[in-house]
């Protein structure tokens, strides 16, 4: 037998990269919008203060976005290299979607980028802060395109299938498939949530440590009354897109929840080791009825259950389940932190609250984790479908032997390892120093 | 018109690329001079001669190969997994090079290392990528449309030579780019590596232009056969020009001619490879018809690009404008 599966190892591999590379928009999409609002206030005001703070983040956003971008290139190779066998058969579709992310956002991100980093003296004001703007709207329109090309292989629509090739019929059904205005919508969110959590996370650190406090002082400031309209805001969204997943993707949403037996009232399961093998879970920890009532919105409504679907086609149950209780655990501690810091400052005492900005400074890298554990739900609870209910991901890939992608994924660890401990160490230097450190101002 | 939608978008396709191996290529060829700055000095404004265009240049690398996925799916999918692995090494040298502008402006201790990242990335991804050209070129095995070749198909010595003529080649550019935005000693030096690459670069052209026919009769017969090689005559001929007018430039001075030459030199290369494949998209056998994508596809994608293409270049053409003059060591960081 041969050791080295290519399939296995072709998804470790793009799960790592894939898994590694969004990490940095989730980052960028939203510091890119606070850089350009920050921006626009310095632009107004001329404040000192403003300028300290926007200097400081446009580095940290550099170096957050150059790793973006070249973590980003080897995803739109690797779908060749490595998923060739789906490229053939999708690439009519998918591909227009990613040239056409290229052509509306990378190259308008990457041209004004240039401006925004060593243009400060060489265009007038008003010039770089459209440049700010202009990067700062290509992150999100990337983010249109490339979760339009995703949210397609889990609700596929506008297509026909002709000799095995999916074929175009209508592509504004391809772009707005079903389940695209959701995870749009979640997905810009939750990176405005992590840049929120970044900056405010930072914030706290500085009031805590007493040093660069009025700096400190303006990132809480900025950072809190987003945390608090968005955290709600999210939970919303994400209760839409669980409708929709249960309409869509009912496999999926059974192995979200460890729900083995069709029917109702269903109950909510909050924690337990779900067994595949015994189709039951262990350990369970319940609250009747509570499923149906978010599910259905009423107390007894049915929901399918995973006995509905051949073994075969259930996604891992137990990665599915702890990966959503997981990001949907920190979105309601996101809710939580919003909420109380809205309080603080409502009452005058939030930088003097030495505990809630403890808690502050631990949840900087709260989106992150929520990031990537949403998803894990997505992208796991797919399985085994490379598109869903049409293609499985086992017919997709390339045929490359298991040395070769033993190989790359191997060097993909080992150097995305060393890029990402620099990256991280030099990103927490700039934030420990940064804004004390007095910055060339513009036209010297 | 569906007959001519794949030549269209071969079209596109060919642009991309040569947009990408020219403006890349200075970056990437800076990259590999590197290593050989006489000090730390000339190395902040060497960075400083790109940086701010570096990330717009690399984007020409992934429309090149989008376009190649939306419009020709069958090469994409074919032609990948055939170059798998100096592919993955191209990706990973690259990593390399973009993240050292932004880390070794951060570093203190640390700098050196990234120096010698920025030279080794550069220098890998272009040798792969030359690799990858010479692999094109030499074809691939396929069966039914799929890649049926094996995972080390592209290491010939012919694959090999082009990768180090590439590396040639985009010292050539960087070194004439460097020509244009530095000044005294370091433009001097620059002067000296260009005359060398030049001299490199010629020899690989010609080693190129005769290895090619005498291994494939096909290419042979296509530059060689009646009237074709009358017609065909002037490219090797313009392209001889081209180097003795870039030498000249060279010699004499000249501070934008010998890159605006170096272009020409690239770009006649660049018509040579075409004529020889044309309409083939994986030699030997895949034309671009046998590859296109659907016809509905080829179109919602050139809508895209007839719309989106125009505005790329003007906002492009204004950030070069930003950044014109003689570059710093000073605006290496920002």
């Amino acid at each position: 037998m041969d050791s080295l599966d290519p399939l296995v190892l072709s998804r470790v591999q793009f799960g790592v990269t894939i898994g590694f590379h969004i990490l940095f928009p989730s980052l960028t999409i939203g510091l890119a919008g606070w850089l350009a609002i920050l921006e626009v206030r310095w632009l107004r005001t001329s404040d000192a203060l403003v300028e300290r703070l926007l200097r400081l983040w446009t580095k940290v956003f550099a170096v957050a976005f150059g790793m973006g971008v070249v973590s980003g290139i080897v995803l739109s190779y690797e779908f060749g290299t490595n998923w060739s066998a789906f490229s053939q058969r999708a690439g009519n579709v998918l591909g227009p979607l990613l040239s056409y992310e290229v052509l509306t956002a990378f190259f308008l991100e990457a041209s004004f980028l240039g401006i925004m980093l060593f243009g400060w003296s060489r265009v007038p004001r008003a010039m770089h802060c459209f440049a700010t703007s202009a990067v700062a709207i290509g992150t999100v329109i990337s983010a249109f395109w490339i979760l339009a090309a995703n949210s397609w292989m889990q609700t596929p629509s506008g297509y026909r299938v002709q000799d095995g090739v999916f074929m175009p019929v209508d592509w504004f059904a391809i772009v707005f498939n079903p389940s695209f205005p959701y995870r749009f919508a979640h997905m810009v969110t939750a990176a405005y949530l992590t840049a929120g959590f970044v900056v405010a996370g930072v914030g706290a650190w500085h009031v805590l440590r007493q040093r660069c406090i009025a700096e400190g002082r303006a990132m809480l400031a900025a950072a809190l009354p987003l945390i608090a309209i968005l955290a709600p805001l999210q939970i919303l969204i994400g209760d839409q897109h669980g409708l929709e997943v249960r309409d869509h993707q009912p496999a999926k949403l059974a192995a979200i929840e460890a729900h083995w037996k069709s029917g109702g009232p269903m109950k909510l399961v909050l924690s337990a080791w779900p067994d595949m093998a015994a189709a039951q879970n262990r350990a369970e920890l319940a609250v009747p009825s509570l499923g149906s009532l978010i599910l259905t919105h009423s107390w007894d409504g049915p929901v399918a259950g995973l006995d509905a679907f051949p073994r075969a086609d259930w996604p891992n149950v137990p990665v599915v389940f702890w990966s959503f209780r997981i990001m949907v655990g920190i979105g309601f501690a996101m809710l939580f932190l919003g909420a109380a810091g809205a309080i603080l400052w409502w009452r005058g005492r939030l930088f003097d609250s030495r505990w809630y900005l403890r808690l502050m400074a631990l949840a900087t890298p709260a989106g992150f984790i929520a990031v990537l554990a949403g998803w894990v739900t997505a992208e796991v609870g797919r399985q085994p479908w490379l598109i869903q209910g049409l293609m499985r991901t086992s017919e997709g890939v390339s045929p490359v032997p298991g040395g070769s992608v033993a190989f790359s994924l191997a060097l993909f660890v080992t150097v995305y390892g060393v890029i990402f401990g620099a990256g991280v160490y030099y990103v927490v230097r700039l934030l420990r120093d940064g804004p004390a450190v007095p910055i060339r101002s513009v036209g010297e | 018109m569906d007959h001519a939608l794949p030549v269209i978008c071969a079209a596109i396709m060919a642009v991309s690329i040569i947009m990408y191996v020219v403006m890349d290529g200075f970056d990437l060829g800076i990259g590999i001079l590197f290593r050989f700055a006489p000090d730390d000095r000339a190395r902040d404004t060497m960075m400083a001669a790109v940086a701010p265009v570096w990330d717009g240049n690399e984007t020409w690398l992934v429309l090149g190969g989008t376009v190649l996925f939306a419009a020709f799916p069958t090469a994409y999918s074919v032609l990948l997994p055939a170059l798998y692995l100096p592919l993955v090494v191209m990706l990973v040298a690259l990593i390399f090079r973009g993240v050292a502008f932004e880390f070794r402006a951060r570093a203190t201790t640390g700098r050196r290392w990234w120096d010698r990242a920025f030279f080794a990335g550069s220098t890998t991804a272009t040798v792969a990528q030359g690799i990858v050209l010479g692999a094109f070129i030499q074809g691939v095995d396929t069966d039914d449309a799929a890649f049926a070749g094996g995972s080390f198909d592209w290491l010939a010595p012919f694959a090999l030579f082009c990768g180090i003529a590439l590396a040639a080649g985009y010292a050539l550019l960087g070194a004439t780019w460097m020509v244009m935005k530095t000044e005294g000693t370091l433009q001097a030096w620059s002067r000296r590596r260009a005359v060398g690459s030049l001299a490199a670069v010629m020899v690989a052209v010609a080693v190129v232009s005769l290895w090619t026919p005498l291994a494939h009769p096909a290419i042979a017969q296509r530059w060689f056969a009646w009237p074709n090689i009358l017609w065909l005559s002037p490219v090797p001929m313009v392209t001889a020009l081209a180097a003795a007018g870039l030498l000249r430039a060279l010699r004499r001075g000249d501070e934008g001619t010998p890159f605006v030459l170096a272009v020409a030199l690239f770009l006649l290369s660049y018509l040579g490879l075409a004529i020889s494949l044309f309409p083939a998209i994986v030699p030997p056998e895949i034309t671009i018809w046998a590859a296109a994508s659907a016809p509905s596809s080829q179109r919602f994608l050139l809508w895209g690009i007839g719309i989106a293409l125009p505005v790329i270049f003007a906002y492009t053409a204004y950030s070069y404008r930003v950044f014109r003059g003689k570059a710093s060591a000073d605006d290496a960081y920002h």
